[in-house]
């Protein structure tokens, strides 16, 4: 598709798009969202893009390739499991941290959010590669 | 709702066996689909239904009773996620053999029985 | 026990460097280091099982029947050890067989989370999770068969994924219903809550369907019709790959299945499963002697060789399901050796098709030894292994009493000798025909031949030492019909 308005309203609502994807992960742990959900609406953001230009112009305007998403998300995943098995218990045990930050006030950071996270980078790159191979005539 | 829902589960499950039956792949692929989205349903619904009330989270009811079962929701979150993985696939799948053969028809799979 | 979870933790460490490293090298290294390090995890493992009963890992660390647990006893450490092996052995077998093929350059990416789907299948003790790790095993296996894209492997892949994706339903379809009527999914809890239940008879409709669902993933007998349509298709590989390790998962889950918590109704599962074996193993056997092609041939034998694992589990003494085990783990090294074997034959010869292929016997010697040993094993000829699983499936029939099946099973093994034979005379002793374009002369690197002569090996050291094996397998037969070990070590011992 070719239209200026697609193409202009992509530039800022894309990131709405982002934002919205943001919360929805910060806000999983005890509401509905997360890391699953998260993951499609960021990876809308940049199916939106491609709906105004195409997905081969995207695909190469990606910094990073689709793949590289899904290795950060599994790390992250990994990651988080490190602090469970250095406690000695169980394997994906949760670990949480309280921190005091200004402004936000207490914040529980735990090994949760961080497999949230690597849920929402695989995802995201998941979708993508689904996108971007479905789409060009391969 | 329980029973509104049991039946739609066996409408999806009849509409899904109906069109695994056809010949086309494709309608084949939108069988697979009608029956796993009845498979979930069947899922979720194996705990019965708890209206407006969330499993653990806020101020959750004292009695368990009145409190949603969380692990069929968990259940079919995960299936859910599985599902959408395998019709991707199996669209892709179709999408190229039809391009290497341009044939909808599952009888024309002949090829590597005999 | 946090190193239960390693299984599953080391194949997810390695897709996690394969995702990063792009290179062909990288892939082939990372695929024969992390098949040596997955030996070494199950290696510990079983030595483990020493001093613990059962090794149990409650993840997350919630209790039992909360939270997923992951339990290894005999049964599951032997596969694991066995799944090691193929594991190593494959992946230095695909060094030479996909190396740098343009369209494989994802195949370790897919072998190592199918692995991981394996170990976990094998490890796992909640029903659902099960579920989750076919899932895995499946969508890899779907990238797998059908990678490289030729025609016929697409179309093997749409008739692959046709059943399977219809067993997952049902299976699923069979958690749910379970659930609804005990409201647990932890397999120890499962037992404990039907072994009291008075109507236990309602479990039939979810026991129903696990056994189709787990009957089309092992392919009994009138569900088996995805199998010969698929296997040939993929690169030898992902043939072997499969050949040795898919439909297993599929009788390890009804095995364990089938003594832990279906056990309401013995008679009536027991007569099945024992109709079902029979029929698979005729079948199976004689739909091979028809084919000249070597993949389908071993591909019919994968079935035959199904019903005499499913026959050990009904006879359901701890004999026969001390002989089921022996006869899997026999069947998976010799199985998958006789499609490396084959593959190597396709390299010299360029095709699987027996009426092309000839005099290999004089060209390749070493070769022909290599074929013998495996086929042996197969047909059960007595120093190999697959003599002593036969033997003990058929003396554990015949205690109990149950002549027919036993009169099938060793009427099979003649069909199986008939088709190793065929394979052999064609293959081996006849003279190469005239007419056929030959591929230009193949020299055999080392990773072309290592790999069959490991198996080869296990397959001599499991008949030589049968009698100490044969232990091994009894003790995991023995805790898998005295269920109560397993019961308490998951839902008591919370650490």
């Amino acid at each position: 598709m070719n239209s200026i308005i697609l193409q202009l309203a992509a530039k800022y609502l894309k990131i709405l798009f982002l934002l919205f994807a943001l919360i929805a992960l910060i806000r999983g742990h005890n509401y509905p969202g997360g890391g699953f959900i998260g993951g499609l609406l960021a990876a809308l953001y940049i199916v939106y893009d491609s709906l105004a230009f195409t997905s081969q112009q995207i695909e190469k305007k990606l910094r990073i390739h689709p793949e590289q998403y899904i290795g950060a998300g599994l790390l992250c995943a990994l990651l988080s499991f490190i602090p469970g098995i250095y406690s000695g218990s169980s394997l994906m045990k949760g670990v949480w941290l309280s921190l005091d930050i200004p402004v936000i006030g207490v914040t529980k950071l735990g090994t949760p959010l961080l497999f949230d996270i690597g849920v929402f980078l695989t995802v995201m790159g998941v979708t993508l590669l689904f996108l971007f191979t479905l789409s060009t005539k391969r | 709702m329980e029973i509104l829902l049991s039946a739609l589960t066996g409408l999806l499950y009849a509409g899904g066996v109906y069109l695994i039956l056809r010949r086309s792949i494709l309608k084949f692929i939108i069988g697979i689909i009608f029956m796993s989205n009845a498979t979930n349903l069947l899922v979720f619904l194996s705990a019965g239904i708890v209206p407006g009330q969330p499993a653990f989270v806020g101020d959750a009811p004292s009695d368990t009773e009145l409190m949603a079962d969380p692990l069929p929701q968990a259940l079919v979150l995960t299936a859910i996620v599985i599902g959408f993985g395998i019709a991707v696939f199996t669209l892709a799948l179709k999408y190229k053999f039809f391009k290497a053969t341009s044939t909808d028809d599952l009888d024309q799979l002949t090829n590597t029985d005999a | 026990m946090i190193e239960t979870g390693l299984p599953i933790l080391l194949p997810f460490v390695l897709i996690i460097a394969l995702l990063f490293s792009r290179s062909a090298v990288y892939s082939k290294w990372i695929g024969i280091l992390g098949g040596s390090l997955n030996m070494v995890v199950a290696i510990y493992l079983f030595s483990q099982l020493r001093q613990h009963d059962v090794l149990v890992m409650q993840m997350g660390g919630w209790a039992a029947p909360y939270g997923i647990t992951l339990a290894v006893d005999y049964l599951s450490a032997l596969m694991l050890l066995v799944t090691a092996l193929i594991v190593l052995v494959i992946a230095i077998y695909a060094s030479r067989f996909i190396g740098d093929k343009p369209g494989y350059s994802k195949f370790h990416i897919f072998f190592f989370s199918l692995i991981m789907g394996v170990n976990g299948a094998f490890i796992t003790g909640d029903v659902f999770n099960f579920y989750v790790w076919l899932e895995v095993i499946l969508l890899s296996s779907f990238v797998l068969i059908t990678m490289g894209a030729k025609i016929e492997q697409l179309e093997g892949g749409i008739k692959y994924m046709t059943l399977n994706l219809i067993a997952s339903l049902l299976f699923l379809a069979g958690i749910g219903l379970l659930y609804g009527k005990t409201g647990t999914l932890n397999m120890a809890h499962l037992a404990r809550i039907l072994n009291f239940d008075q109507q236990s008879i309602l479990m039939n409709t979810s026991a129903m369907m696990f056994f189709v669902a787990l009957g089309i993933k092992a392919a009994v007998f009138p569900l088996f019709f995805w199998l010969p349509a698929s296997y040939h298709t993929p690169n030898i590989t992902v043939t072997s790959l499969f050949a040795g390790l898919l439909t297993k998962v599929g009788v390890y889950a009804l095995i364990r299945f089938f003594t832990l918590f279906f056990v309401q109704d013995v008679d009536f599962w027991h007569n099945l499963l024992l109709i079902m074996a029979g029929l698979t193993m005729v079948i199976g056997g004689m739909a091979a002697t028809i084919y000249f092609e070597t993949r389908r041939i071993l591909s019919y034998h994968i079935i035959s060789q199904i019903g005499y694992m499913i026959m050990g589990l009904g006879i359901y003494t701890p004999l026969a399901i001390a002989g089921a085990i022996f006869f899997m783990i026999h069947n998976i090294i010799a199985k998958i050796n006789a499609f490396l074997v084959m593959g190597i034959v396709s390299k010299i010869k360029g095709t699987f098709y027996l009426k092309n292929i000839g005099g290999l016997y004089k060209e390749r010697p070493f070769i022909a030894i290599l074929f013998i040993i495996p086929a042996f094993a197969l047909a059960g000829i007595p120093p190999l292994s697959g003599f002593f699983g036969k033997f003990i499936l058929i003396k554990a029939g015949i205690e109990d009493k149950h002549y027919i099946v036993t009169a099938v099973a060793v009427l099979t093994s003649l069909l199986t000798l008939y088709s190793m034979i065929k394979i052999w005379n064609e293959a081996f002793l006849k003279k190469q025909p005239e007419a056929t374009h030959l591929p230009p002369k193949v020299k055999l690197g080392i990773s072309e031949v290592l790999p069959s002569v490991l198996l080869a090996l296990a397959s001599i050291l499991l008949g030589l030492l049968a009698a100490p094996f044969f232990e091994l397998t009894l003790s995991a037969a023995n805790q898998l019909m005295d269920s109560d070990v397993y019961i308490e070590a998951v839902l008591k011992r919370i650490e």
